[in-house]
């Protein structure tokens, strides 16, 4: 059964090319319908697979290559389009198609009307494809053009209501700040390349243990660099809270349960190199985890658009990934992956529902108590919340308590920073839901005083964002005449709500800690990951106190955010201090870093290409055609002019003779 | 007239064809190749000047059937061999040993087809506004000269050829450019002479003293002069190679002798343009490889390290002058000297994976910027500037010129799966292995790129079309049909180059191994760079006295099999 997993990716590359051909023939709904086809076929595919796989046996038997033809044959080099079918990439298949096919599902409804429907599902089905061919690729520039392809596919998405400035520029502001790590990606793959002979996954492995530590930590760090692009860490984060300029299923599916997460997947598959190399490697990692883990919870705290608190929150769950692969938690980067995965799409689809009952509002000071008008959508987005929180029995639960341990036995410091992160994540989560579905409605005002309060309001989240980030929230303001009904979405939309409540909810089954016999993702992946895993040794009392101690932490968070919330009015902003609001300016930094001096040195190496380098051109030119000048004053066409200068010559050459003969 | 021509020209079609279906030996491809676009020149240019249909009809049915002819060139080229093919020879001046001489091999076989496939799309998408007749006479002969060029097995036909292209582009600049066109033509004719004449001295010399050297007759035959290394002292051919990498560095062109290239692009006319950066660059890249490392390998081994540095500020520099430019074809040109440093990068790494990403890398220039030339024509037609500040959002009123300038710029950018991507990363791949530093800093070429492309793309295509932009004129059929061949070649070299990549590796591995030769530069075998690398670790390990040291070692050559 494992021959079929080509037909995997195969399934959305053919949607996309069927939409591309006939997607406006077939419109609003049936392309959405035939781009879910697909990717539910290749869900469905990728179960068979996994079924295949799981009940292969033997030594080697939970490894499978598929190799379709060759791509780059070059001297000593070749590289094939081939498939590695194995317990990562097939744990990464199924929750990549499942939760794509549930959000193309809920796309049909949520962009029904859009004059862009059909395009929509070109690119999304195109991003399907890329991610796929990301994870399955049996070598690192397979995966690379995976990589690229979802890279681009995100620029297309995010810019996809490209009419809007703001849009436009997040989708560059995303490609390109991608590519900064997408360099050191590259350059890693030079290096294994000349380091091991190949660059296929099989072969990394078998050789990675011979590679000299110095050789084994610069693949690494490069390495890191990529993932650090693509999974959204400090410093490179600042792409992906601009990111969510795109429609909200994009924001789910692209910004939230799969691409960011390519980086964690890159430095899990690539484990054994990570191993070999020295351990400043990933304890780098872990910090980097844990400082965007806790920097990233603190600007989410602050936000008024709900898009940008999940946005903020994601950055820092991916944080949480960084740190459990630096502290050798393979195992719970993945699951945590899986369990974000389920939990994220879920919330960022009920913010979308919201979004879509509100006719287009994302402020959260504009919303409040949707839960009685969107029963659905609250109920469900509740369940995302307690998972996320980390309040057990939910998923996140699990997985998060998962990396905590981890984190715990790389260095007390570590585990520590990722509990505060926890409270904040349990507190901002509150805090979004009680101000957006609990509390007095707010949309009303709006409606009741048009006119100045609700330009004014405008103009303060104008103001909130600040720099490059203000025209983003700005325009995706309602506008102030606008009477605004709330209402619940249609069954496209709350259907995948509901699956995905229930994943989030039962998620954590796939590896109870508690009994070893109940730990099936770690067994499942143990083969892959056996490089690279820390083996714990904390005792179970220890483990114990641990996951109480993380319980305790998101109750107080959740309290601490009913307290703050739950009966005050938002326009208090109890605790919402505006260093936080803009993000510790860090974007702006930067952007003011790229307008001011960088722009400088652009300018200036432009400013020499034209009068430095050309100029030197066109003054030799000149000299020349001066000295033409000069000499053509002699070509008179007099004739006496010429008989003077044949008199001269004459009487110069007669005394040039004559010297002569009397020096002879 | 018309229909004469017409009939001669489709006769020649349909006798090609029929010739490649049998043995092709026996039929002189080559000099077809050559001649029949100069013929068409001629039949080009003997229609009456009241008719330029028929001079248009003329001159397009002529360069498809020199496009044919490449691609019958292909058809009979045998893959695997490295060697010339299709040689053909016939004595032209008997005294000095100079010929008719032609002869295709894996490097020069592609450029030969994508001049044979870019020539008729250039004509189809850049149609002339007066004097028909005399624009595609001249680009006739242009072709002509391009694929004389890259056929020519002898120094003086070479030279012959390589000078014949300047005077048709010069005409084409300045009778058909924009308003700045004199200067442009001017600059582009000047500029290119001198670099020339410079080749010209050391051509001669290099026949003359190689007969000296040599004890024999005196000759201008390629292969008969690289052959005979021990011929030309070391310390004198590197002044050669010199002179003829003067004239080359300024084709190509390479920092800092680049600034007649945005000037001769933004003010030629569409065709010229696109023939300019996608044919006429080549000329350039493809005579360091045949005149540089082959004729010269030790002078080339030896200038080196300064030559990737001049390719590598050319990645970064045209890149940084891109980025600001205001003028979109202006843009475009610059993208063309960051392209063309990646060029001059990987054929001086000397490997076969450089030599091959450069040979593919010339191709795919051709194809996207090409492409990217007339699309950026096409805009210009319909809003009569090309100043990136006048344009806006694009994208609302021609999704679909939006989507293939989105396509063409990705592979312009480089990304995978596009034909960008494999010359770029082969080119990368190779240069690391001799010259690691060069790479990793050429690498950044990735970011750069991307920063300014997407970002001209924004502020063309994004935003709100103001007034002056929100009529623009999707693209019509004919447009699309210019387009297409060029967009298929994109996705097809990117998704499958192992045709053109099998075919280019023998010859240029032998060149490798013509370089190794002549000179005492080693190319790095990867298998054996691995192998130090896990000897290092041998020595750790050995240091560090643990067990598992030598497990390690086995796996490792584990992976070197693979």
């Amino acid at each position: 059964m494992v021959e079929l997993t080509w037909v995997i990716p195969a399934l959305p590359l053919l949607g996309f090319l069927l939409l591309l051909a006939f997607g406006r023939r077939l419109g609003d709904p049936l392309a959405g319908w035939l781009a879910t086809a697909t990717v539910g076929g290749s869900f469905a595919a990728t179960v068979v697979v996994f079924l295949g796989l799981r009940g292969a046996d033997g030594g080697d038997a939970h490894r499978y290559t598929q190799t379709l033809f060759t791509w780059l044959p070059a001297g000593g080099f070749s590289v094939d389009v081939g498939f590695l079918v194995d317990p990562l990439s097939i744990t990464m298949c199924l929750f990549v198609t499942g939760t794509a096919a549930l959000i193309h599902l809920y796309s049909i409804g949520y962009m029904h009307g859009d004059e862009g429907f059909s395009r929509f599902f070109v690119y999304m089905n195109l991003f399907v494809f890329s991610m796929l061919v990301l994870v399955l690729g049996d070598n690192l520039l397979l995966t690379f053009l995976g990589w690229e392809g979802v890279g681009a596919c995100s620029y297309f998405l995010i810019a996809f209501w490209h009419t809007k400035e703001a849009n436009a520029s997040a989708g560059k502001k995303a490609f390109v700040t991608n590519r900064i790590g997408d360099w050191g990606y590259l350059v890693a793959i030079l290096l294994t390349f000349f380091a091991l002979g190949s660059i296929t996954y099989t072969d990394i492995f078998a050789g990675a243990g011979g590679l000299a530590t110095t050789t084994a930590t610069a693949i690494a760090v490069l390495l890191v660099i990529g993932a650090i692009g693509k999974s959204a860490q400090l410093p490179l984060y600042v792409w992906l809270p601009d990111a969510m300029a795109g429609p909200t299923p994009v924001s789910a599916l692209i910004h939230a349960a799969t691409m960011v997460t390519a980086g964690v997947y890159l430095l899990t598959r690539m484990n054994p190199v990570i191993a070999q190399a020295s351990p400043w490697v990933s304890t780098t990692i872990a910090v980097v985890g844990a400082a965007t883990a806790l920097f990233a919870a603190t600007v989410a705290v602050a936000q008024h658009d709900i898009k940008r608190v999940l946005a903020y929150s994601t950055v820092s769950q991916l944080g949480y990934m960084f740190l459990a692969v630096g502290s050798g938690a393979y195992v719970a980067a993945i699951f945590h992956m899986v369990t974000h995965a389920f939990f994220k799409a879920l919330l960022f689809l009920g913010s979308g529902s919201v979004i879509h009952g509100m006719g287009g509002e994302q402020d959260m000071r504009r919303m409040g108590g949707l839960r009685a008008l969107m029963p659905v959508t609250a109920a469900t987005f509740i369940v995302g919340w307690l998972a996320i929180a980390g309040v057990p029995p939910f998923s996140g639960f699990w997985s998060k308590d998962e990396v905590l341990l981890f984190a715990w036995e790389k260095h007390p410091l570590l585990w520590a920073v990722g509990l505060v992160t926890a409270l904040l994540t349990a507190f901002y989560m509150g805090r979004l839901v009680f101000l957006t579905f609990f509390g007095e409605p707010r949309w009303r005002r709006a409606g009741t005083h048009p006119g100045g309060e609700a330009e004014q309001s405008a103009a303060e989240v104008a103001d909130d964002g600040g720099g490059a980030t203000s025209t983003a929230t700005a325009v995706t303001a309602v506008a102030a005449e606008q009477e605004v009904h709330p209402h619940e979405s249609p069954w496209t939309m709350t259907v995948p709500l509901v699956v995905l409540a229930g994943l989030s909810l039962l998620g954590g089954v796939i590896n109870l800690s508690f009994l070893s016999r109940l730990q099936v993702l770690e067994h499942w992946l143990e083969p892959v990951v056996e490089a690279g895993e820390h083996h714990l040794d904390s005792s179970s009392g220890v483990k114990l106190g641990l996951a109480v101690v993380a319980t305790v932490a998101s109750l107080v968070g959740i309290g601490l955010a009913s307290v703050l919330y739950l009966r005050r009015s938002a326009a208090d902003r109890p605790a919402e201090p505006d260093i936080l609001l803009e993000g510790w300016h860090y974007d702006q930094a930067v952007s003011a870093f790229a307008g001011g001096p960088g722009r400088r040195f652009f300018d200036a190496t432009t400013w020499f290409d034209r009068h430095i380098v050309d100029g030197a051109v066109n003054g030799v030119a000149a000299l020349i055609r001066g000295l033409g000048g000069v000499a053509r004053g002699l070509q008179s066409g007099y004739v006496r002019s010429y008989a003077l200068g044949v008199a001269a010559g004459a009487v110069v050459l007669v005394a040039v003779f004559v010297l002569r003969g009397v020096a002879l | 007239m018309l229909v004469s021509s017409g009939l001669v020209s489709s006769g020649l079609v349909s006798f090609v064809l029929g010739q490649v279906g049998r043995a092709s030996s026996d039929v002189p491809l080559l000099t077809a190749a050559v001649v029949l676009p100069a013929v068409g020149a001629i039949a080009t240019a003997l229609v009456s000047r009241r008719r330029p249909e028929s001079a248009r009809m003329v001159a397009t049915l002529f360069s498809v059937a020199t496009g044919v002819v490449t691609v019958a060139v292909l058809v009979a080229f045998e893959t695997g061999e490295a060697d010339f093919q299709l040689v053909e020879k016939y004595t032209w001046i008997r005294d000095l040993d100079v010929a008719w001489h032609l002869g295709v091999d894996g490097i020069s076989l592609f450029l030969v087809v994508m001049t044979g496939v870019l020539f008729p799309i250039a004509m189809f998408g850049g149609a002339p506004h007066h004097d028909a007749k005399s624009f595609y006479a001249w680009l006739l002969l242009l072709e002509a000269g391009c694929i004389g060029v890259f056929l020519a097995l002898d120094l003086f036909l070479f030279f012959v050829m390589f000078e014949i292209v300047l005077v048709p582009m010069y005409f084409l600049i300045s009778g058909w450019g924009y308003a700045n066109r004199r200067y442009a033509a001017m600059k582009f004719f000047l500029y290119t002479m001198l670099g020339s004449a410079f080749m010209l001295v050391g051509l001669v010399a290099t026949a003359v003293l190689h007969a000296r050297g040599s004890g024999g007759d005196l000759t201008f035959n390629v292969l008969t002069i690289a052959n005979d290394q021990g011929s030309i002292a070391p310390m004198t051919a590197r002044w050669l190679f010199l002179s003829f990498a003067i004239a080359f560095a300024v084709k190509v062109p390479l920092f800092p002798v680049h600034t007649w290239l945005p000037d001769a692009h933004t003010e030629a006319p569409t065709a010229g343009s696109v023939i300019l950066a996608g044919v006429m660059l080549k000329l350039g890249t493809y005579g360091f490889l045949r005149y540089g490392l082959f004729l010269f390998p030790e002078a080339s081994a030896w200038f080196a390290p300064a030559m990737v540095t001049l390719g590598v500020i050319g990645i970064i520099y045209g890149a940084v002058v891109a980025t600001m430019q205001r003028d979109l074809k202006r843009l475009v040109a610059y993208s063309s000297i960051a392209h063309l440093g990646f060029i001059a990068l990987g054929t001086f790494a000397i490997t076969t994976q450089g030599l091959q990403g450069s040979v593919i890398q010339m191709v795919n220039h051709g194809l996207s910027t090409g492409g990217l030339f007339l699309l950026v024509g096409m805009i210009y037609e319909r809003r009569h500037t090309r100043e990136i500040a006048q344009l806006k959002g694009l994208q609302a009123s021609a999704p679909i010129m939006a989507g293939v300038f989105t396509l063409v710029m990705l592979s312009s950018i480089g990304l995978p799966g596009l034909n960008g991507f494999v010359g770029e990363f082969l080119i990368l791949l190779g240069s690391f292995l001799t010259r690691r530093w060069w790479a990793v800093v050429a690498a950044t070429g990735v970011i750069l790129a991307a920063l300014y492309l997407l970002w001209a793309y924004q502020r063309v295509f994004h935003g709100e079309p103001d007034e002056d932009n929100a009529g623009f004129a999707e693209m019509s059929f004919r447009e699309g049909m210019v387009m297409a061949p060029l967009v298929a070649l994109i996705v097809f070299l990117g998704v499958y180059p192992k045709p053109v990549l099998d075919r280019i590796e023998p010859s240029v591995a032998a060149l490798v191994a013509h370089v190794e030769d002549g000179s005492d530069f080693v190319e790095p075998s990867v298998a054996e760079a691995g192998t130090d690398a896990r000897e290092e670790t041998f020595a750790e390990a050995e240091a560090a006295e643990e067990g598992s040291g030598g497990e390690g070692g086995e796996d490792g050559e584990g992976g070197e099999g693979g």
